[in-house]
């Protein structure tokens, strides 16, 4: 009988990713810089050379932040013939910022994500929500992508992406369909009571009992997280011009109730999402190795 | 830059909000602190100067952090924090 079970998969596993632009020549730049995030969920990394995007990388964190960020270069780097000994200068930032083995600097997330979504969503942004893997930030900026204000709530997983991995798990639907198959309603269900992840989980469960379907039990649980950055958003006083970044950017169950409670969309790119934070830290250790060059600036 | 340090949960709004345009980098908030909650950050990556910052171990636990200076009875009470700032850049939400 134990044998014709099928195994347990594990829904939240989301698909780790690289890319890099066979198109551009690193051996011919002037400046190589690389950004590292390493957060609490994945850690990315992003080489540019002379300021244009060359490489990233995005892989699930693991025990140790230090290796985490190895491996996240290394992924990068995968293919390029580029070495890290190479690159010039490198951020790091995130939760794990301060355990980058080869940073040369350490700058906070908060920082790194609006000067990231300044050059992903260009300019004109600004208001931006990063939805990470365990903590939830709204942040204002200038268009130079210079923070003016910022809220994080940094206290629990409701509302992030380690909060849907559990949602994944329970209902056994794959990570990247919790977001479509939670738009399958025809009717929008109340959104679950409890804003805490254990809470909810167990609520959740409940409903599953009371004869939902999985579709509808997503849809209570993606509205009861937009509803709740919502809130966060209207404390820094949301403009029209606003982008979400992070994982949760991926989930249209997510963006799109979020979108319905602001009454307007969020601007797209092509960029991922994920990634943010870690160009963020590559463009600021280009301005920092140009700063250096001129004379004005730290080295270590 | 309103920088809003802490976290909202079901009990309440607990944030300590630092306006890093008025901050001047004195530090009296940091040595004035009894929980040592406070910090010295830098404002801007591109730039030197610091600015006074709740420090990451704090942010999570503020409301408990702070617990020792709030009122305990209907006496008003200046926080440490703010009466050590000068600028008048910190304020508290609850």
């Amino acid at each position: 009988m134990t044998d014709e079970l099928a195994p347990t998969r594990e829904h939240w596993r989301w698909k780790e990713d690289r890319w890099h632009d066979r198109g551009l020549r690193w051996e011919d730049a002037s400046i190589i810089s690389a950004g590292i995030d390493v957060g609490s969920v994945s850690s990315q990394a992003v080489v540019m050379v002379d300021g244009r995007l060359f490489a990233w990388s995005s892989i699930r964190t693991g025990a140790s932040s230090p290796q985490s960020a190895r491996d996240a270069m290394a992924r990068a780097l995968e293919g390029t013939g580029l070495e890290v000994e190479r690159i010039h200068f490198i951020v790091g930032t995130g939760y794990g910022r301060v355990n980058v083995p080869f940073a040369h600097k350490a700058i906070t997330e908060i920082h790194c994500h609006a000067r990231g979504a300044n050059f992903m969503y260009g300019d004109r942004v600004r208001t931006i929500l990063d939805m990470g893997g365990q903590d939830c930030k709204a942040i204002r900026c200038d268009e130079r992508g210079k923070v003016v204000n910022f809220r994080m709530n940094d206290k629990c997983a409701a509302g992030t992406g380690r909060g849907m991995e559990v949602f994944a798990d329970l209902l056994q639907v794959p990570i990247d369909r919790v977001g479509p198959m939670s738009l399958e309603v025809d009717e929008e269900p109340p959104p679950v009571s409890s804003t805490c992840v254990v809470f909810a989980k167990s609520e959740a469960s409940g409903l599953l009992r009371q004869g939902w379907p999985k579709e509808k039990v997503l849809a209570a649980y993606c509205s009861a997280m937009a509803h709740r950055v919502f809130a966060l958003l209207r404390s820094v006083r949301v403009e029209r011009e606003f982008a979400i970044t992070g994982g949760i950017a991926k989930n249209p169950g997510v963006v799109r109730r979020i979108e319905r409670e602001l009454g307007f969309e969020a601007i797209r790119s092509d960029i991922d999402s994920q990634i943010a934070g870690a160009l963020g830290a590559a463009l600021f250790a280009h301005a920092l190795e140009q700063k250096a060059r001129s004379g004005g600036g730290e080295r270590r | 830059m309103k920088a809003h340090h802490g976290y909202e949960d079901g009990s309440g709004r607990f944030y300590i909000t630092v306006d890093t345009a008025r901050c001047n980098g004195c530090a009296e908030c940091v040595a004035a602190c009894p929980a040592r909650a406070l910090e010295m950050v830098e404002e801007d990556p591109m730039e030197e100067r610091l600015v006074a910052a709740i420090s990451e171990a704090h942010r999570r636990r503020i409301r408990y952090s702070c617990a020792s200076c709030k009122p305990t009875g209907y006496d008003p009470v200046t926080l440490p924090c703010v009466a050590a700032c000068e600028p008048d850049a910190i304020e508290h939400s609850w």
